[in-house]
C-alpha cells in the first residue's frame, strides 16, 4: 500500500486554476522526483499536502497519508501532522532558520511542540548528529549565522527528520548550495529517508539531480502531471514531447564556430584584492582578508573564458575589480591595452559591461526599458541625440529577440527570460569588447536557459564580443566557453582549454568539482547498471 | 487598488484643516484682532459658533487662523528637515564608511540624545520667541530624522544589481542617488513626512503654549490653550475647541501616514 496517495487534486487560488487532476503516489522508502519549470505547480502540490496554501485557495480531491484522508483534516489536526508525520526541507537555508535562536533550540522546538519526548534537547542532539552535525563540533548553542550554507541546510534537515516523519518533502533543497555541498546534502536526504523507511518527495527543476535521487519521476507542466514512471525507463522512452523538450534543454549546447583569437582584450596580472575585517578588540590592528590572491587572466578578442568556483572563492570580487567598481591592492588590470580601474575614463569604461544573475533585481523598477537599456550611453561621448539613441535601443531589442515596442514597457511586465534579454541588450548598447556574465543564466529555467545560451553564443560571434562567463554551473560553462579557469580560495588552481580541463582535470579540486556535478547520463547509466 | 478607510478618514480630516487655513486668508466670520468687551466669554451659539474668549474675540475665527499658523510652521519645519536631512542621508549612504558618513551619523546621534522639545524651548528662549525661531527650532530636529531614514533605506538599495549596473555604466554616486535611489525611497520619505508633520504641529502647539511660538495678536492653538487654562470652569469652550483642533489634525495626519504607507508599499498592498 502506498504511503502518500494524491488523487485528482485540483487547486485554484483566487479563482485561477493552479493544479489540474494531479495524481501521485509514494510508497514507503521510495523517492519520488517531482520535476517541472517555475510556475508548473510542483511547490503548490507539496504545500497542498501540508495545507500551507496561501489565502483564497480552494482545493478538491483526496490526499491520503497511510490510508488516512488528510485532505479533510482541520487546522488543528494539520498542526499535529506537520513536523511529526510530514517533515519539510526548504530551498533557502539562509532564511529557513530563525537567526535569534540557537540551532539546538530550533530543533528541540519541533520535538517540544509535539510533546513526544521527555528530553527534547537530547532528542535534538540525536537529530543533529543524524544530520551530520555531531555535538562535539556543533554544540546546541551555536547560532545559524556562524554556520555555512550546507551546515544550515543540515539543521533544517535535522528539524524535518527529528520526529522520524513518514513522509519527507524537500523543495529544491540544494538549489541555493554549491555543487560539492549539493552532493553531500542529497546523499544525506536519501540516507535518512531510507533509515526511517520514509517516503521522500523531492521537488526540483534539475533533471540530473532527480535522475540520481529518485526511484520514480513525475513531470509537471502548467499544473498537470504530463508523465510519470520509473526513472530509467522514463528517461529512455521519453514518450511525452514535454519530457523530450526538457531533456533536450538541460543537455543543450549552443552551436558555436571556433574563432581565431585576436588581440588581448583583458589582461589581469597578479591582482590582489584585500578586505579589511572588523576589529574584534578595540586597539587591535585591522586584519585583512585576501579575497583575490595574485590572479592572472587573459582574454583575447573572439574568445569566451569561463571562471568557475564555489561561493566565496573570490570570483565575484574579481569580476567587480575587472568592471572597475572596486580598487585593487596590487597588480594591474588592462582593458584593450589601457590600464583600467575605478578612476578609468569613460572612454575605456564603455569597453566592458556586465549582466547579472538576478533578472528581477537588475532593473530600477521605476524606469522604462528604453531608458534602462540606454543608461550606458552615459559613457559615450558625445552622447548620441535622442532619436538616434532610441533607434539603437529598438534595433538592439529586436536583436536580442524582443520587440521594438517593448521599449515603452516597465521591467515588471516581462518574464525572467525576457528580462535577461533586456539585461543583455543593456550590456551590448555601448558595443563593448568584453561582457562579464556573472551567473547570468543561473536563475533561469532550463528551457529558457537553453535559448539565452543560444542567443549569447550567436551574439558573441556576430558582434565580435568576448565573454568572461562566471558560473558555478559546469555544464553551462562547458557549453559556451573556449577556455576555463578554476578558482579556489582566491587563487586560480587550474586553467586551460575548456574541453581539455573537463575531460582531463589535473588539479584535485577540479576533479572534486567535476565529480560532484550531477550528470544525467552518468546517473542513468549507474541506475541501469544496478538494476 | 483599494484605498484603506484610514487613508480616507485621515485625508478628509487633514484636508478639512488645510481648507480652514486657506479660507482664513480671505474670510473669517469675525476679525480676530478686534476685541469686543461686551461680547466676552459668550458660550457657543448661533452668532459665535464656538463662543468667544475673554476679549470677546470669536473662537471659530481664531481656530481657523490658528490652523494657518500651525500648518505654516509645521510645513516649513518639516521642509527644512527633508531638504537638509535627505541629501545628508543620501551622501552618507553613497560613501558608506567615509569620515563624513561617521560625522553625519554621530551628529545625528547627538541630536537624538536630547529631548527635542526641551532643546527647542532652549533655542527659542535664547534667540527670542516668535514664529520664525519656532520654525527653525522644530526644523533642526527634523533633519536627523530624515537623514537617518534616507541613509538606511538608501544603503539597502546600494547593494542592488541595478545600482551595480548603473555604476558599470559609469555613473557617479551623486547621479545614481538622484536618478535611482531617491525615486525608490520617496514613498518612505512621504510617509515619514506626514508623521513628522503631525509631530511638528504638536511641537508648535507646545512652544506657543509656553509663549515661545507665534506672538500675539496672531492666534495660535497652543497659546489659546494656555490663555483658556485659568478660565476652564467659566468658559470650557475656550479650551475645548483649540484642543480638539490639535487632536483632530494630529489624528488625521497620523491616519493618513499609516494609510499612505499601506497604499504606497506594494508588498503590504499585495498581502491584503
Amino acid at each position: 500500500m502506498s504511503l502518500l496517495e494524491i488523487d485528482r487534486l485540483n487547486l485554484a487560488i483566487g479563482g485561477v486554476p493552479i493544479l489540474r487532476d494531479v495524481s501521485l503516489s509514494i510508497a514507503p522508502g521510495e523517492c519520488l522526483g517531482l520535476v517541472g519549470e517555475s510556475g508548473s505547480g510542483k511547490s503548490m502540490t507539496a504545500l497542498s499536502v501540508m495545507k500551507l496554501l496561501p489565502g483564497g485557495s480552494t482545493m478538491s480531491g483526496a490526499i491520503r497519508l497511510d490510508g488516512e484522508l488528510i485532505s479533510s483534516f482541520g487546522e488543528r489536526e494539520m498542526c499535529n501532522l506537520r513536523g511529526a508525520r510530514v517533515g519539510m526541507v526548504f530551498q533557502e537555508p539562509m532564511t529557513a532558520l530563525n537567526p535569534l535562536k540557537t540551532i539546538g533550540e530550533q530543533v528541540a522546538e519541533v520535538i517540544r511542540i509535539h510533546g513526544q519526548s521527555r528530553d527534547p534537547r537530547a532528542a535534538a542532539r540525536e537529530a543533529l548528529t543524524r544530520a551530520g552535525l555531531p555535538p562535539e563540533q556543533f554544540p546546541l548553542d551555536r547560532y545559524p549565522h556562524d554556520l555555512s550554507g550546507g551546515q544550515r541546510q543540515r539543521v533544517v534537515i535535522a528539524m524535518a527528520v527529528a520526529l522520524r516523519p513518514r513522509l519527507l518533502i524537500a523543495d529544491e533543497p540544494t538549489t541555493a548550495l554549491d555543487v560539492t555541498t549539493q552532493a553531500v546534502i542529497l546523499d544525506l536526504l536519501k540516507r535518512l529517508a531510507k533509515e526511517d523507511g520514509a517516503g521522500l518527495l523531492m521537488i526540483t527543476h534539475d533533471l540530473a539531480v532527480v535522475a540520481d535521487m529518485a526511484d520514480r519521476i513525475a513531470i509537471m507542466k502548467h499544473g498537470e502531471v504530463v508523465e510519470q514512471g520509473e526513472t530509467a525507463p522514463l528517461f529512455r522512452a521519453m514518450s511525452h514531447p514535454y519530457t523530450r523538450a526538457l531533456f533536450a534543454a538541460s543537455t543543450h549546447r549552443p552551436q558555436r564556430h571556433g574563432r581565431e583569437p585576436g588581440a588581448e582584450v583583458l589582461g589581469v596580472r597578479q591582482v590582489v584584492r584585500d578586505y579589511r575585517l572588523p576589529r574584534k578588540r578595540l586597539f587591535e590592528a585591522r586584519r585583512l582578508f585576501r579575497a583575490v590572491d595574485g590572479v592572472d587572466l587573459t582574454i583575447r578578442a573572439g574568445e569566451n573564458v569561463g571562471l568557475v568556483g564555489e561561493s566565496g572563492c573570490g570570483k565575484s570580487t574579481l569580476s567587480r575589480a575587472i568592471l572597475g567598481l572596486e580598487g585593487i591592492q596590487s597588480g594591474e588590470i588592462a582593458l584593450v591595452g589601457r590600464p583600467f580601474g575605478p578612476d578609468a575614463p569613460s572612454a575605456s569604461r564603455r569597453d566592458v559591461q556586465v549582466v547579472f544573475q538576478d533578472p528581477y533585481g537588475s532593473f530600477d523598477p521605476r524606469w522604462k526599458v528604453a531608458d534602462l537599456v540606454a543608461e550606458p550611453f552615459h559613457l559615450v561621448d558625445p552622447k548620441p541625440p535622442r532619436a538616434e539613441r532610441r533607434r539603437r535601443v529598438e534595433a538592439l531589442l529586436e536583436r536580442v529577440g524582443l520587440k521594438a515596442a517593448d521599449a515603452d514597457k516597465f521591467p515588471h511586465e516581462f518574464s525572467g527570460g525576457q528580462r535577461q534579454r533586456i539585461a543583455i541588450a543593456r550590456a551590448l548598447i555601448t558595443e563593448p569588447k568584453l561582457v562579464v556574465l556573472d551567473e547570468a543564466v543561473s536563475a533561469l529555467d532550463v528551457s529558457v536557459r537553453a535559448r539565452i545560451l543560444d542567443l549569447l553564443a550567436e551574439l558573441s560571434e556576430t558582434l565580435d564580443v568576448s565573454y568572461l562567463f562566471i558560473s558555478h554551473d559546469l555544464h553551462v560553462v562547458r557549453a559556451i566557453t573556449d577556455r576555463v579557469m578554476v578558482m579556489q580560495k582566491g587563487k586560480i588552481v587550474e586553467a586551460g582549454e575548456t574541453e581539455a580541463v573537463f575531460s582531463n582535470p589535473r588539479h584535485a579540486y577540479t576533479r572534486q568539482l567535476l565529480a560532484a556535478t550531477p550528470d544525467l547520463e552518468a546517473a542513468l547509466a549507474r541506475r541501469e547498471g544496478a538494476a | 487598488m483599494r484605498i484603506s478607510a484610514a487613508l480616507i478618514v485621515g485625508g478628509l480630516l487633514s484636508a478639512l484643516f488645510i481648507l480652514a487655513a486657506l479660507v482664513s486668508y480671505v474670510w473669517t466670520p469675525f476679525d480676530v484682532e478686534k476685541m469686543a468687551v461686551v461680547a466676552r466669554l459668550k458660550p457657543p451659539g448661533a452668532e459665535f459658533w464656538f463662543g468667544t474668549d475673554h476679549f470677546g474675540r470669536d473662537i471659530f475665527s481664531m481656530v481657523m487662523v490658528g490652523a494657518r499658523t500651525s500648518i505654516a510652521v509645521a510645513l516649513v519645519a518639516v521642509g527644512i528637515g527633508a531638504v537638509f536631512g535627505v541629501p545628508l542621508g543620501l551622501l552618507a549612504a553613497a560613501n558608506r564608511g567615509a569620515w563624513y558618513d561617521e560625522l553625519i551619523m554621530r551628529f545625528n546621534d547627538l541630536v537624538f540624545a536630547f529631548p527635542a522639545l526641551l532643546l527647542a524651548i532652549l533655542f527659542t528662549a535664547t534667540l527670542g520667541p516668535g514664529a520664525v525661531n519656532a520654525i527653525l527650532a522644530i526644523g533642526i530636529f527634523n533633519i536627523p530624522v530624515f537623514a537617518r531614514l534616507a541613509r538606511g533605506a538608501a544603503l539597502s538599495l546600494w547593494t542592488r544589481e541595478y545600482i551595480m549596473a548603473a555604476r558599470a555604466a559609469g555613473k557617479g554616486p551623486a547621479r545614481i542617488s538622484a536618478e535611482h535611489i531617491l525615486p525608490n525611497i520617496l514613498n518612505l520619505l512621504i510617509v515619514q513626512a506626514t508623521i513628522q508633520f503631525s509631530l511638528a504641529i504638536l511641537a508648535e502647539a507646545g512652544l506657543s503654549y509656553l509663549g515661545l511660538g507665534a506672538q500675539p495678536p496672531i492666534p495660535s492653538w497652543g497659546r489659546m490653550l494656555s490663555e483658556a487654562q485659568t478660565m476652564i470652569y467659566v468658559a470650557p469652550w475656550f479650551a475645548i475647541f483649540p484642543g480638539l483642533a490639535i487632536v483632530l489634525t494630529v489624528l488625521g495626519l497620523n491616519l493618513m501616514g499609516d494609510g499612505l504607507r499601506d497604499w504606497l508599499d506594494p508588498k503590504l498592498r499585495r498581502a491584503r
